[in-house]
């Protein structure tokens, strides 16, 4: 689809972008991750905010995980989320075989040292958008063959 | 007559006019957070379609009318209408309602809007006075 391939395109070149004036400036690298998350956290506020303007009000965490993997994972990558798991504790895994952002990076093994930047952005945007509905988390990410990978969202208890 | 929204409970938006009394508003509008509190949170106990958004009638006292309504991001809006306005029927409050909260969505998707913020938006002004003129 013509919409999907414009988003993939600009975000491929927003991680570029980072990471090559990280090269001119002084900046360590880790503030590249930083700063790719953040982009994502922003977008993914107001991005629920839109998404759930007309929904009913959520009744408890699993309600609203259960949200970011349908309809949320399906607005930004017009899929689903294919795996939930949680171990009722606070921790939640969400499995997709087929992440959009990945897809054009390999099929395998090949590059996964670099994988992990093409992720940040998208755990900037899960935990945006929980923090939004009001549950602090910290988003992390693996992928041990591409184009599969896991998001890991651990709820944080105030 | 006065609008306000409301992110953890601190305001992020108070108009009323007239302008004066507004210190009396602010109280009004601080008070009926409990009440909104409660209603969220006594989502199992009660009966109907508990889980909308809009919470109707909060309380009246004998100035004023107060109705809330509360977003999925836990932002709430609360409307304060004279008692003496008997005219306004459930379905205006429910549209002015929903206008409001289509246009603060479009404040927060404003990039130069940081959440939490005050909302300094012209384009939310316009809607609100927009209301507030329409209902006297």
């Amino acid at each position: 689809m013509a919409d999907e391939a414009s988003f993939q395109f600009l975000h491929n070149e927003v991680v570029q972008y980072v990471y090559k004036s990280a090269e001119n400036g002084e900046s360590e690298n880790g503030r590249n991750i930083t700063k790719l998350e953040n982009m994502g956290f922003r977008v993914g506020q107001g991005l629920i905010e839109r998404l759930t303007k007309d929904t009913i009000r959520f009744k408890d965490e699993l309600d609203i995980m259960k949200f970011i993997c349908k309809d949320f994972w399906t607005c930004v990558f017009k899929k689903q989320i294919d795996n939930l798991r949680t171990n009722h504790q606070g921790i939640y895994v969400l499995q997709d075989n087929k992440f959009r952002l990945l897809g054009q990076l390999s099929a395998g093994k090949q590059y996964l040292d670099q994988a992990p930047k093409y992720l940040t952005f998208t755990c900037g945007l899960v935990r945006g958008a929980l923090t939004n509905l009001g549950v602090k988390s910290i988003v992390t990410a693996e992928v041990s063959t591409m184009p599969a990978c896991k998001f890991q969202v651990m709820i944080q208890k105030v | 007559m006065n609008y306000t929204s409301r992110a953890n409970n601190y305001p992020l938006y108070i108009r009323s006019v007239p302008t004066q009394n507004e210190l009396k508003f602010h109280y009004t509008v601080h008070t009926s957070l409990d009440v909104v509190e409660e209603k969220i949170s006594a989502v199992g106990k009660s009966l109907g379609d508990q889980r909308e958004l809009y919470l109707g009638l909060l309380y009246p006292t004998e100035d004023y009318k107060v109705y809330g309504y509360v977003t999925n991001s836990k932002v709430k809006f609360v409307i304060v209408v004279d008692s003496s306005n008997t005219s306004l029927r459930d379905n205006e409050i429910r549209s002015m309602f929903r206008k409001l909260h289509n246009s603060f969505t479009d404040v927060m998707c404003n990039p130069f809007h940081n959440p939490g913020d005050q909302i300094q938006s012209k384009a939310f002004d316009g809607i609100v006075s927009g209301m507030m003129v329409q209902t006297g």
